[in-house]
């Protein structure tokens, strides 16, 4: 089970004068319950990516498999697709338009046409992943904090019961608290429920913390496809295509330049903390493992 | 006396129903003192629903006081009289770069400021020269703002305050909608007025990296100042930070742990630089030979 | 697909006619369009033609930049050329069963189709030749006597340099709601015109909180930059009439005599 994508080419207004390739010959293979983070600076064709694995938008050539099937084969059920690989966009608070919080998150289900029962108990169980009780049922979205919004809206996309959840900067704009909520209840889906989860992110940090595996696009192209350890080992390439690795990552890289052979492979606070505390012979008692939110 | 200075300021959010009842008091904020000279950079942090962004509100008039004061250079926010001079001494940047460009033309857009004045002809070019080479957009003067990145957008938005010549430049959460790209873009360009203009600056913000560079941080909990100092000062506070919902960066944080572990580290570290300046020489010392 | 509208067709070079005030446009183009009306002869059309026909050659703009406003109305220009082609009695030069084509129908037809296409070419080189925000002060300056009687002229004028700069953001949002709403599973695309309507709720909701609160954000900006209505308020770029206007005036004064003169022509 899985996603694969082979040579994958997106052109915008091919023919014409404007011919721009936001995607340029894409290939990879995502296996199912891997978390993955998806990076590249504004323009470098990740946006457009991940309209295509959900079938939104239509590859100029290439080809994409979904469980084996490829999904441009002509009669392919591109809303079953999109109810297999859940997607949601940047700032989805925008997309909230019912009454009441419950009636929204059922939009979802109910274009799966399944009965009403079964839509009313996805609701319930996706407002729960979100960590939404019924006392937010019978209000108005559009009367919550920034924070329960997006919460709401990315439940609306839960309650399609995806395999896949593609979130394309879910973070944006909350404060560090929110952040933290909602990147902790998509390490919880994906830990409890084995869900595949790719996040498109800017924030190194969070990928460090979070991701397994790290794609970075640049230009179109896929330029990394390794860990994020790995990845963040070549920081000086990162930094030409305009991103940057974790600062833990720098600060590492700095004391082995000076001659201190600490770990290269470090990518969060806690690691360098207790890579450093026993270099020098003191212990912290705490795991070397990734802090779980 | 600061340029900006409020005096037990509290201000409520008044919800009413249809039949204009009052519903319910929101209290954003709560007995808020505070005040800020001139030329200085001063960052306000805290989460969101702190009442930051409705003091930045305050300062430039868009909301008056519940109960207390709030001077711009001496003037009260409450005398209706003075609000346009107080808008033109606190000119105000605000979240969404879409939502305050008001002009289809980056130039023209600067001069919208000018024109409400009714400053002559020739004077608002030569202030729409100056502001677009102040931000470093006169290369995009005859652009769509449309066509622009949000960092840039948000540079055509400080240069449209920028010329109605304000003493003072109020940001509210002005990269809260950017890539990190277009945040550091921003910010370095917010310094270089502060430094070159001698504009003073009050930052609104919720990403710590931003502040760290600021002559003054100032933390605000439930409408309320609970911290104030110096960044170095602030920085070396991370449990209290951690506990107002706020973050700090990496190398930050790092020296903190490092310190609570006992290592000869300061809690108020801001760069790396600083942070190996100490580590090293105690790690080359201390290491235990594998 | 809906990123596919472009809004004003304004065509960048530099020519006489780009250079002109936009009042003048305006006025020459309201003159033409009236001169179009005067026009009942083969003369008159002649010399509206050649008048045409030197203004586009003027403007530098491409003519097949001009024809494509044309496509926009050739259902228009098919259907009247067709009810004047048939319904007009006097005559009958050709007929088959009940469809009469008179000789007094073909003269008809002919003048209404050459009407209707220099009414949108004259209008196409106004638009083309013209940036949006020139159209707007123009109006602004131009109509600013209708003050007098109580329009707002200003607020007019400054609503549609407004509406102008948030089209292409609203498109672009509405198609950013559409995505989001199809990866939810809605469908916009089939069922009949009841369930499709019914189906623009999620994306027409969205969509007008979204304007909403752009609304609210940017009032607020425009009071922060002390924006209070269109008094004391100065220019940045002010309307100046040059002597190429005033030329152009007396050119246009002349065109609408010579005209008018036609309808003598016999």
């Amino acid at each position: 089970m899985s996603i694969k994508a082979v040579n994958l080419t997106h052109i915008y207004g091919e023919g014409t004068a404007f011919e721009q390739y936001a995607l340029r010959d894409v290939n990879f293979e995502i296996e199912d319950g891997q978390f993955i983070g998806l990076i590249g600076h504004t323009g470098s064709g990740k946006s457009t990516l991940i309209q295509h694995l959900n079938g939104l938008l239509k590859a100029t050539s290439g080809e994409l498999y979904y469980n084996g099937e490829n999904i441009y084969a002509p009669g392919y059920d591109m809303k079953a697709l999109r109810s297999k690989v859940g997607l949601v966009f940047q700032y989805p608070e925008h997309q909230l338009f019912e009454v009441d919080v419950f009636s929204d998150v059922c939009f979802g289900p109910k274009n799966q046409g399944l009965k009403k029962e079964e839509v009313e108990e996805r609701a319930r169980k996706a407002l729960e992943l979100v960590g939404l009780d019924e006392s937010f049922y019978a209000q108005s979205p559009f009367e919550l904090s920034g924070g329960q919004k997006r919460r709401v809206a990315i439940a609306g996309v839960l309650a399609m019961d995806p395999e896949v959840l593609i979130l394309d900067e879910p973070t944006a704009g909350l404060d560090p608290k929110g952040r933290d909520e909602i990147l902790g209840q998509l390490e919880r889906l994906h830990r409890d429920r084995g869900m595949t989860i790719i996040l498109v992110s800017h924030s190194m940090e969070d990928i460090a913390r979070y991701a397994d595996r790290l794609i970075v696009m640049n230009h179109g192209e896929k330029v990394f496809d390794d860990t994020p350890r790995n990845v963040f080992r070549s920081y000086k390439e990162l930094e030409s295509m305009g991103l940057a690795a974790p600062q833990v990552t720098y600060i590492v890289q700095a004391l082995r330049r000076e001659g201190i052979p600490i770990d290269d492979s470090l990518i969060t606070v806690e690691e360098a903390r207790d890579a450093i505390l026993s270099m020098v012979g003191l212990k912290t008692g705490r795991t070397e493992k990734k802090q779980n939110a | 006396m600061g340029i900006i200075k409020a005096v037990n300021l509290i201000f409520d959010y008044i919800k009413r129903d249809e039949d204009e009842q009052i519903e319910g008091v929101d209290r954003a904020i709560d007995g808020l003192s505070l005040d800020i000279q001139e030329g200085s950079f001063v960052a306000i942090l805290g989460h969101n629903g702190s009442g930051k962004s409705t003091f930045a509100k305050q300062v430039n008039g868009i909301l008056a006081p519940t109960e207390g004061t709030v001077l711009i250079s001496g003037m009260d926010t409450r005398d209706e009289g003075h609000i346009w001079d107080i808008r033109k001494t606190a000119g105000m940047v605000f979240q969404n770069p879409d939502n305050q460009i008001i002009g289809n033309i980056v130039e023209e857009d600067v001069g919208f400021g000018p024109e409400n004045l009714g400053v002559p002809t020739e004077e608002i070019w030569k202030r729409v020269d100056e502001s677009l080479e102040a931000v470093g957009m006169t290369a995009y003067r005859l652009k769509s703002p449309n066509k622009l990145s949000g960092g840039q957008k948000q540079r055509v938005a400080i240069a449209g305050v920028m010329a109605m010549r304000p003493k003072c430049i109020i940001l509210d959460e002005p990269t809260a909608m950017l890539d990190p790209n277009g945040r550091k873009e921003v910010i370095r360009t917010v310094h270089e007025l502060n430094r070159r203009e001698k504009i003073t600056v009050l930052l609104i913000t919720h990403y710590m990296e931003e502040v760290v560079d600021a002559d003054r941080v100032i933390v605000m909990d439930d409408g309320k100042l609970v911290m104030d100092g110096t960044p170095r000062e602030i920085f070396s506070r991370v449990r209290e930070l951690k506990q107002y919902r706020l973050d700090v960066p990496q190398v930050t944080e790092l020296a903190y742990e490092l310190a609570e572990a006992g290592l000869p580290v300061s809690r108020g570290i801001l760069t790396m630089d600083e942070l190996l300046s100490q580590l090293v020489p105690y790690m080359k010392e201390h290491r235990i030979c594998r | 697909m809906l990123r596919e509208i472009t809004l004003g067709q304004y065509y960048p070079v530099d020519s006489v006619i780009h250079r002109m005030d936009p009042r003048t446009k305006l006025l020459g183009t309201l003159l033409f369009i009236i001169s179009l009306f005067c026009a009942d002869n083969i003369w008159g059309y002649g010399a509206a033609a050649l008048f045409l026909a030197a203004v586009i050659k003027l403007s530098r703009v491409p003519f097949k930049f001009m024809v494509r406003g044309l496509k926009a109305v050739l259902v228009l220009l098919l259907i009247s050329v067709s009810f004047n082609l048939f319904l007009t009695s006097g005559q009958v030069i050709f007929q088959i069963g009940f469809l009469k084509i008179t000789l007094e129908g073909v003269r008809t037809a002919a003048f209404m189709a050459l009407r209707l296409i220099f009414l949108v070419l004259g209008s196409s080189v106004m638009t083309l030749t013209t940036t949006p925000n020139e159209l707007t002060d123009g109006l602004e300056k131009g109509l600013g006597f209708l003050n007098r009687v109580g329009v707002p002229v200003h607020e007019v004028a400054m609503m549609m340099s407004i509406a102008l700069r948030f089209i292409p953001i609203l498109i672009e949002e509405a198609d950013k709601i559409m995505k989001a709403q199809m990866a939810r599973g809605a469908d916009f695309e089939s069922g009949n015109l009841v369930q499709r309507a019914k189906s623009m709720v999620p994306l027409l909701v969205p969509l007008f909180i979204s304007a909403f609160r752009r609304a609210t954000d940017l009032a607020m900006a425009m009071e922060a930059r002390c924006y209070r209505g269109g008094e004391g308020r100065t220019k940045m770029k002010p309307l100046r009439y040059q002597k190429r206007d005033r030329v152009s005036q007396v050119v246009l004064v002349l065109y609408l005599a010579v005209m008018i003169g036609t309808r003598f022509v016999s």
